[in-house]
């Protein structure tokens, strides 16, 4: 089902944004494109800038003047329109619903506020209201008050809301933020088959990094007020850019040492990296090394996901001594948390639970570490 | 159990204080009202001319016309209040609520300045703030020569004249001259001490509510205006009540400004000026009727004061 006046959307691009606070830099010159139609995650921790970019494509925040930063809607520069002009639809983290209005009152909003010209007949309006009341499935309860309603409700009746002035771009912060768990994976499915049946070009905001892997089409993830990288959910998860997206996309386990022979020489172990052979890459951001020059000697980090990490009862000397503490059942992995023997840390292991019936582990078991996968970063990023 | 004692005296010492001081003085008030029956309780707001009042004998002639005079002062009196306080609130609800829009939803240069500000009547006595207006707007003051020119119509003998003279259609039968010791004075001087009332029973309701409602009637396309009507004054509406409802009891029951730029003429009285003259007097029964006037008026504030009070947060949850 398609409302009418949904069906103009248009592609945003955003370049060069900086936004200030004071001596806050929310936004560091950030660009960025999406194309028609599709649905962008801008996934991020707190205070990374994600909805103060969502807020500035809105048009509630001004980027500053000074970097020459420009929004544009489908090829036009949005600047000089305001908020109301801009036809967006936003939907607010905690629904900002007009509490002493009822959901249809509150979904006629837009509707009625159009300009006198465009506004449609009281019937067309009535009409055009319960069709959104049914397509977000809250039949009946357009008499409700906000108050009266659930969580997810009150979000449905939020981008009803939205949808209603059919927007031509669909901002929605941190929409799911307020719910609970189980709430949240039913409700971002059905945002998912929504934005599909619907098409608007929409931006999402959330720090949640299983919704934006599985809703969005692409995922921008962001890191004080910059883009550290923007790809589909599995360039984003596969081949993260930097240790940043690596570590915030998932658990990672680190392990420091100085490169020797396509190995990791970590304390007295060497940890083999897998699909090095001889010469081991470092994967930065900066290009360091990334040309597959021999970088023997050289101080880095790898990255290991849980799941990547090999345990076994026994090794050949070169593997990673650990010890482990404690195993937990949660998911479809066993997960093994561990001490490393020479320095402590901590370290987390999934595995399958067959070769966990296999190893038979228990807490205090003494343990082999080694890596099936690993990514390569130098030493001087810091987190 | 071991907290009993403690309890029950802190509960006595309580009830003990409220009997004393609200109470007992209350229950005073309403007793010297009626202290001479009801119908002299009447009489001293409305005491009509008796039939054949010009034959009966002097000395009975005189107090009846005497009272007759009393009453009519009164009731001018409770005129003046209800018409300054029909003044006053309008005045102040439309400060408070662009005050508070202002504090609560933007963030200026020289805000916390106008918060300071809007507090300034609660810190400054109200006999203080009459004399002010006195000094400036007295015959020597730095507004004199302007203040004691100015024409003001009365509110009362205003009417409707039509297009056929000028393009204003409205006139007035009365005008005033000046400002101090007249009722504009008393106009003055109560916007003046009632003026945070409003303003503060509003600002940390906004504030509290925050912005998001007003951003997202503006991203569907709502105006400023509507977006005022439809969104922040209906959030607000019993915080305003609220307001409302102490500023016009304020202003109802103000004493010291207004007695100040009253230049105690009994055109001018209010009420609580009235109750003084009264008094003083010696017109013991007829000042406390009046009061007790304004003690009912003092209950029905307190009613409507619960009520805007749950209302709120009612609307909070």
């Amino acid at each position: 089902m398609r409302p009418r006046g949904a069906n103009t959307a248009m592609g945003i691009e955003l370049r060069n944004i900086t936004k200030t606070f004071g001596k806050f830099t929310a936004l560091d010159g950030v660009s960025l494109k999406v194309e028609t139609g599709e649905l962008v995650a801008l996934l991020g921790p707190s205070g990374s800038g994600k909805t103060t970019l969502l807020r500035v494509i809105a048009g509630l925040e001004t980027p500053d003047a000074s970097t020459g930063g420009a929004v544009l809607f489908g090829g036009e520069d949005v600047a000089a329109r305001h908020v109301a002009a801009r036809r967006v639809g936003f939907v607010f983290q905690h629904y900002a619903l007009f509490r002493h209005m009822t959901v249809f009152e509150n979904v006629a909003f837009g509707l009625r506020s159009m300009p006198w010209r465009q506004r449609p007949a009281r019937g067309e309006i009535k009409e055009r209201v319960l069709e959104l009341v049914r397509l977000v499935q809250l039949e009946g309860m357009q008499g409700r008050f906000p108050s009266q309603l659930s969580g997810g409700q009150r979000q449905r009746v939020a981008l009803a809301r939205a949808l209603a002035v059919g927007p031509k771009v669909l901002l929605l912060d941190e929409p799911f933020g307020a719910l609970d768990a189980k709430v949240r994976r039913e409700l971002r499915r059905w945002l998912r088959k929504l934005h599909d049946d619907m098409g608007v070009t929409s931006v999402f905001v959330t720090h949640d990094q299983d919704e934006a892997l599985e809703v969005a089409d692409r995922v921008a993830v962001m890191n004080k007020g910059k883009i550290e990288q923007i790809g589909t959910p599995e360039e984003v998860y596969e081949h993260p850019a930097n240790p940043f997206v690596y570590n915030f996309l998932g658990n990672v386990n680190l392990f420091r040492g100085r490169l020797s022979r396509g190995r990791l020489e970590v304390g007295d172990a060497r940890l083999a990296i897998p699909g090095a052979n001889g010469n081991a890459r470092i994967d930065d951001a900066d290009g360091t090394n990334a040309d597959g020059t021999n970088a023997d000697g050289t101080h880095a980090v790898a990255y290991v996901r849980p799941h990547d990490l090999e345990v076994a009862r026994t090794g050949n000397g070169d593997s990673i001594l650990a010890r482990v503490n404690h195993v937990g059942f949660a998911g479809p992995f066993v997960q093994v948390y561990m001490t490393r023997q020479d320095n402590g840390e901590p370290i987390e292991a999934a595995i399958l639970r067959e070769r966990y019936r296999e190893l038979a582990l228990k807490p205090a078991d003494a343990v082999h570490l080694s890596a099936r996968h690993a990514r390569l970063f130098s030493d001087d990023y810091s987190i | 159990m071991v907290h009993r004692l403690p309890r029950v005296l802190l509960t006595l010492v309580a009830v003990a204080f409220l009997v004393l001081f609200v109470v007992a003085p209350a229950v005073n008030v309403f007793a010297q009202a009626l202290s001479k029956g009801a119908r002299a309780y009447v009489s001293t707001f409305y005491a009509p001319r008796v039939q054949g009042q010009e034959k009966l004998p002097l000395k009975e002639r005189r107090a009846l016309s005497k009272e007759q005079a009393q009453a009519e002062k009164t009731r001018a009196a409770i005129r003046m209040t209800l018409g300054v306080a029909a003044v006053v609130v309008p005045l102040n609800v439309v400060f408070g609520v662009a005050a508070a829009w202002a504090i609560a939803k933007f963030r200026f240069r020289g805000r916390s300045l106008l918060v300071s500000l809007i507090d300034l009547p609660f810190s400054v006595s109200p006999v203080v703030a009459g004399l002010v207006f006195v000094l400036l707007m007295g015959r020597q003051g730095f507004f004199g020569r302007w203040a004691t020119q100015f024409q003001w119509p009365d509110l009362a003998s205003i009417y409707w004249k039509g297009f056929a003279e000028s393009a204003w259609p409205v006139g007035a039968a009365n005008w005033h001259s000046g400002v101090i010791f007249t009722p504009l004075a008393a106009v003055l001087a109560s916007v003046f001490v009632t003026f945070p009332f409003v303003a503060r029973s509003l600002i940390p309701l906004m504030e509290s509510q925050g912005t998001d409602a007003e951003e997202a009637a503006i991203t569907l396309g709502a105006g400023g205006l509507r977006t005022f009507w439809k969104v922040s004054l209906p959030n607000v509406k019993w915080g305003l009540l609220y307001g409302v409802v102490l500023c016009a009891a304020r202003t109802m029951g103000e004493f010291g400004a207004v007695s100040v730029v009253s230049g105690h003429l009994d055109s001018n009285d209010t009420m609580p000026l009235r109750v003084e003259k009264l008094w003083n007097e010696y017109n013991t029964q007829a000042a406390f009727a009046v009061a007790s006037l304004l003690a009912l008026l003092a209950v029905v504030t307190l009613v409507l004061k619960t009520l805007a009070e749950w209302k709120t947060r009612a609307a909070d949850e």
